[in-house]
């Protein structure tokens, strides 16, 4: 029985990695078959032969690299903003306690289970009076919204972890409050600041149903709806640059997040748990 | 985190009388208050503008006949648009469709991701590997996995039918296209994508177990079925309850995945809530009686998860 278990476990963990990496080993060969290829009957991971042309061919198609160019200007601006906004904001939180804090918690928690479909028609309404509808500009203000509650949750766990005697050191030293946080805590925070930014940029980068819902016209497209109208446009779908887009699409959200690994491990509860 | 030590002087002993010290901490604590506004204005102003209101008034528009045109008249009907919602029938079947979706992926993602937990959390080699992977569905965007598992359950040149094939099975389901496979398709695809975060919290959770329990147990002659049932589980206990609570929300408002993947077809098989209520918004411009559907959902979401937060504390109080 005992000597059992061993196999068995890794049985099942064979049976994991496989439900979990096949579908990327297909897109990733799908990427790089021929056409002729793919429209044939023989289905193999493996591709007979290895091509680029996929490639070439979806950053040819009209839209891709304009629609990846937008993609990456509203999750860089949106980044940048959702920092700048969640890092005073994160420090007030985790440092100053009462109603503020609870208040504060209470609506990042809210904006977890926030019921986004709700939201969007009145959004669409607003954002159309001030013509900021079927604009990047606009886009980019919402992600930097719905992404701020989270970012802040982040970010003001990692203030939280920075002892306050440290800060008190500081003013007994002489410095004042500004260089207190400029040369003690913002150094200690760096590395707080890059998960909550890298997380910022990967949800926008990803995000999908605000841009369906307020972009109109095929040039301020992001890359999830250019590679939407892929499948839908044309009929009969070219599969090879079409898994091409879509291994391209992934690349920057799955980099970040390789990096971010040890920091996620703890993820959204940790928090919450340790209280 | 590792934070440089910094030794510190001891404080002078500061001299001071009652009266004073009292003065001067009321007029700190305003001063610290009115720096702790100063600090969260600006991230408050974006939530207040662009998701509170929207919030409030996304619930008064579900008591107007509002539709989606360039000068938009609004009348408010009260109550009408709920009326109309109990007699139609389709966005009740969406809904069914959504408690389907979102408990059978909640509790398959849970079971799954217990499973890679213990796993992960065993001394086993490839734990690495498994990780990285594991983590990989989440970062992706939700697009890019429904192209992914478009391809895999292709009817014709799909891996999934070639493997059936392979070993004598039917080789020609059309998966996503099928009125009875559609939505089990459907629901697979839910629990790659939202697995990783169920596992990597569980995981999270199993590390702090103290690892003098599980010895004890053993001592006392406990297997690991029986180690898992009375250590692992009422430990994880409070994790358990968070993440299920958050990961049916999750699945519930969920709307890009099964949209590429499906658009709520063949027949509205697929149809959740959320694509229901999106299209009569955005295809039949009725955005009034589409916020009284979105209201529904928010209210018949928030009761069921009272009901089970309240459950869950009433068993962990009885204990």
């Amino acid at each position: 029985m005992r000597a059992l278990v061993r196999p068995a476990q890794y049985l099942a963990l064979a049976a994991y990695i496989a439900f979990l990496g096949f579908p990327l080993l297909w897109l990733v060969s799908a990427s790089l078959k021929s056409s002729a290829e793919l429209n044939s009957l023989t289905v193999s991971l493996i591709p007979q032969d290895v091509r680029w042309d996929n490639f070439g061919q979806a950053l040819e198609r009209q839209g891709l690299v304009r629609s990846a160019s937008n993609s990456l200007v509203v999750a860089l601006v949106s980044t940048a903003l959702v920092v700048l906004l969640a890092l005073p904001a994160a420090y007030a939180l985790a440092r100053f306690r009462g109603a503020l804090r609870a208040l504060g918690t209470g609506w990042i928690l809210v904006s977890q289970v926030f019921p986004v479909i709700l939201v969007i028609l009145p959004l669409f309404l607003i954002l159309r009076t001030v013509g900021l509808t079927d604009s990047l500009l606009g886009l980019t203000l919402v992600h930097t919204t719905y992404t701020l509650p989270f970012a802040l949750w982040m970010l003001q766990g990692y203030v939280a972890a920075i002892p306050t005697d440290l800060e008190e050191a500081g003013a007994m030293d002489g410095a004042n409050r500004a260089s207190v946080l400029r040369r003690i805590v913002f150094p200690l925070l760096m590395p707080g600041v890059v998960a909550t930014a890298m997380f910022s940029f990967v949800s926008s980068w990803n995000e999908f149903f605000f841009a369906l819902v307020l972009l109109q016209s095929p040039e301020n497209y992001t890359l999830p709806i250019t590679l939407k109208m892929f499948i839908g446009g044309e009929g009969k779908v070219a599969l090879g640059p079409l898994a091409a887009g879509s291994v391209l699409a992934a690349i920057p959200s799955i980099v970040f997040f390789s990096i971010m690994q040890k920091r996620l491990t703890g993820g959204l509860l940790s928090g919450a748990v340790k209280g | 985190m590792s934070v440089p030590t910094v030794t510190r002087p001891d404080p002078a002993p500061v001299p001071s009388t009652g009266r004073t010290r009292d003065r001067r901490r009321g007029t700190v604590a305003q001063a610290r208050r009115r720096e702790a506004a100063a600090l969260v204005l600006p991230s408050l102003l974006p939530v207040l503008v662009l998701s509170v209101a929207p919030l409030v008034v996304g619930v008064l528009l579900a008591f107007t006949d509002a539709r989606l045109v360039r000068r938009p008249e609004y009348a408010f009907v009260g109550a009408e648009n709920f009326e109309r919602l109990l007699g139609n029938g389709f966005f009740w079947e969406s809904f069914r469709i959504g408690m389907v979706w979102a408990v059978s992926v909640t509790l398959l993602q849970l079971v799954a991701a217990m499973g890679l937990a213990l796993l992960l959390a065993a001394d086993l080699r490839l734990k690495g590997l498994t990780r990285v992977l594991a983590l990989i569905p989440w970062a992706m965007p939700p697009v890019v996995v429904a192209i992914m598992w478009r391809m895999i359950y292709s009817p014709n040149a799909g891996p999934l039918n070639a493997g059936l094939g392979a070993v004598g099975l039917p080789d020609d389901i059309n998966w996503l296209a099928d009125f009875s496979t559609a939505l089990p398709a459907v629901v697979v695809v839910g629990v790659w994508v939202g697995m990783p975060q169920t596992t990597v919290t569980l995981l999270a959770g199993l590390q702090q177990i103290p690892g003098e329990l599980h010895e004890a147990a053993s001592m006392d002659g406990a297997g690991a079925m029986r180690r898992f049932r009375s250590v692992t589980l009422p430990s994880l206990r409070p994790i358990i309850t968070s993440i299920t609570s958050l990961n049916f929300i999750w699945n519930f408002n969920s709307f890009s995945l099964v949209y590429v993947l499906t658009e709520g077809g063949p027949g509205g098989k697929t149809m959740l809530p959320m694509l229901f209520t999106y299209l009569e918004a955005f295809k039949n411009r009725n955005i009034g009686y589409a916020a009284a559907m979105g209201v529904v959902l928010v209210v018949v979401v928030v009761v069921l998860l009272t009901a089970y937060l309240w459950s869950q504390l009433r068993e962990e109080r009885s204990r």
